[in-house]
């Protein structure tokens, strides 16, 4: 990073916005001390209870920094926020992994892992709080954070709002933690990947809303004509994100205090919104977001600009404009209609193309530095996490075929497929953003080991393989056991035997999870320590990889 | 009102969606817009230091 002209001045807003957080805190205790003293629901009753401790704590910190000055103003950026959610990424990262080779345990071997008295303990419980906490705790804190981070850096900016950015952290992270408890103690509305009620969501919305308007604030006063097109993902990300939200949890509450609600939807109109909401949660939030960290952290990286700008554009508006009708193939062989599965199938097919154009220019950005990826291990993570998405966005549409569908669905293949998705794309472009923030964040030159990161890397990979083909075979043998028959047209296998012959399967799965949990944890220790500001001795800074040679 | 829709869908949205991406394509590939995008593409390399 080389000094220019064109670092802004350092802002001067800030402090309007207080009488309203002030405002917004005063009317949410009190709306939830109402509903922790007249609920009968003893659920509503724990959340409503969090709910008033959290504005509580909301106000203490409003008085403390209204009283201590406002601190804000003083930098030409936000930068706080940013590393909040980077100590918050990693921690949901490594709880999210951790209660996911737990579930795993659990499948690999259900009776030692069955506590009739503890309710919570169970893999329902357990699996949506898996889910959750690795997509929208681990993912969604990634994804606020690097956002901060590249819409202030690409616009020379800072970001709007004053302590807003404040409220969109610790809001979202209350969302997240009432989520989670819910789910232990049996709160769900039963939809994937929404199963927050209808509390929950209300909050997620306002708390969505104001992320929309501190992201759109900070690119409106920009001071770089041209928006880059990390924020065109990131923007979209966000949008659509709130639109899917909201339809896909439109319910009526069966009162003001109680935490059932019920869908606006009936039968197949319910479960296709379902799974336009659910397919493109992957769609926006798992790809669009994730693709703006590509766009500005591999060319940071790598100090090179991305591979064609041009094919950025085409990537970005043809992916937003094909991804949202491919839901769709989540529902083949059932109640919708024909011409509608199709449909859906059709799409999920023509996202090859996007799909692998982004991949193209992830990949090729590199080109002419190929001896990056020997030598800095945080570009081979950045890099392979590219490799997946491509990977898995081949595997995706071929999935989507009505026919290939007929034998994947229901099994574990789908398991295996969302896994090179989940672990190999996000998580592995998650560590690799991580992995570059960190320092910039803190000032460091260096991090504190690159050794650790080739240790990371590499256990990683390992386990995400063991995973990803455990499943594949697991996944093909199991549906071709439900489709075999015997010579007098009777089904060959009784569902238990499928179940039993996968158990080598899962406990190979479980393994590779684990894996990859050790090496988030390297990860968590070699970023505390980069933080601190401490370097490993011996490390050589540029090319670990030739350190003993050299 | 069902058959209308998607037969809409089935049909026009195709054409749409045509035409939709004829002007992303003329967007980003138009020499007029070269200089635009190779200012763009150094956005995240030409930062300043704060």
């Amino acid at each position: 990073m080389t000094a220019t002209s064109n670092v802004p001045a350092p802002a001067q807003d800030g402090g309007s916005e207080v009488p309203f957080i002030a405002a917004f805190l005063a009317v949410g205790a009190l709306l939830a001390l109402f509903i922790a003293a007249r609920t009968p629901d003893a659920m509503m009753s724990a959340h409503a209870m969090m709910f008033l401790l959290a504005f509580i704590a909301g106000a203490f910190a409003l008085v403390h920094h209204a009283s201590s000055g406002n601190r804000l103003t003083q930098d030409v950026y936000e930068m706080g926020v940013v590393k909040a959610g980077v100590f918050a990424s990693v921690f949901w990262g490594v709880a999210g992994f951790l209660v996911g080779v737990i579930i795993a345990a659990q499948l690999a071997f259900p009776n030692l892992l069955y506590f009739e008295d503890l309710g919570w303990t169970n893999f329902g419980r357990l699996r949506p709080l898996h889910t959750s906490a690795v997509i929208f705790a681990f993912g969604g804190n990634v994804l606020m954070s690097t956002s901060f981070y590249v819409v202030q850096r690409t616009c020379r900016a800072r970001l709007f709002g004053g302590l807003t950015p404040w409220v969109v952290f610790w809001g979202y992270n209350l969302f997240i933690v009432i989520a989670a408890t819910g789910y232990l103690m049996g709160v769900t509305q039963s939809r994937e990947y929404a199963e927050p009620e209808w509390y929950a969501d209300i909050w997620l919305t306002i708390i969505w809303v104001l992320y929309l308007v501190v992201f759109l604030g900070t690119l409106l006063k920009r001071k770089e004509p041209h928006i880059y097109v990390a924020n065109w993902f990131y923007l979209a990300f966000i949008v659509t994100i709130a639109m899917l939200h909201i339809v896909n949890n439109l319910a009526i509450p069966v009162s003001l205090l109680s935490t059932k609600s019920y869908s606006l939807f009936p039968g197949v109109q319910d479960a296709l919104t379902q799974w336009w909401y659910g397919h493109n949660a992957v769609g926006f939030f798992l790809t669009a977001g994730f693709l703006a960290i590509m766009y500005y952290f591999i060319p940071k990286r790598a100090e090179r600009p991305v591979y064609s700008y041009r094919l950025s554009i085409i990537h970005f508006w043809s992916l937003i404009f094909i991804y949202i009708w491919a839901g769709p193939h989540h529902l083949h062989y059932t109640a919708l209609p024909e011409w509608a599965q199709t449909l859906g199938m059709t799409f999920s097919v023509m996202l090859w193309m996007p799909s692998w154009g982004g991949m193209i220019n992830g990949l090729m950005t590199l080109s002419g530095a190929w001896d990056k990826l020997r030598t800095d291990p945080v570009i081979r993570m950045l890099i392979v996490s590219v490799a997946f998405y491509g990977m898995s966005t081949f595997e995706g549409p071929l999935m989507s075929v009505r026919a290939v569908n007929s034998l994947s669905h229901y099994t574990d293949w789908t398991i295996g497929h969302v896994h090179s998705g989940a672990l190999g794309w996000v998580g592995y472009v998650s560590f690799g953003a991580l992995y570059c923030l960190v320092p910039w964040l803190w000032k460091r030159k260096q991090l504190y080991s690159n050794a650790l990161v080739e240790w990371h890397f590499w256990v990683s990979t390992i386990g995400i393989l063991l995973y990803i083909t455990s499943m594949w075979v697991s996944g093909i043998m199991q549906g071709l056991m439900w489709r075999a028959y015997n010579s007098l047209g009777f089904l060959e296998y009784s569902f238990v035997e499928t179940v039993d012959a996968m158990h080598p399967y899962y406990v190979i799965r479980m393994t590779g999870g684990l894996l990859f949990l050790i090496g988030a944890l390297i990860m968590a220790y070699n970023l505390w320590r980069t933080a601190k500001g401490d370097v490993r001795a011996r490390e050589f800074a540029a090319s670990p990889a030739l350190a003993p040679a050299e | 009102m069902y058959e209308t829709l998607s037969s809409i869908a089935q049909t026009w949205g195709l054409v749409l969606f045509v035409i939709a991406f004829g002007l992303v394509l003329v967007y980003a590939l138009s020499p007029k817009n070269k200089q635009k995008f190779d200012h763009a593409k150094r956005i995240p390399l030409d930062e300043g230091d704060e």
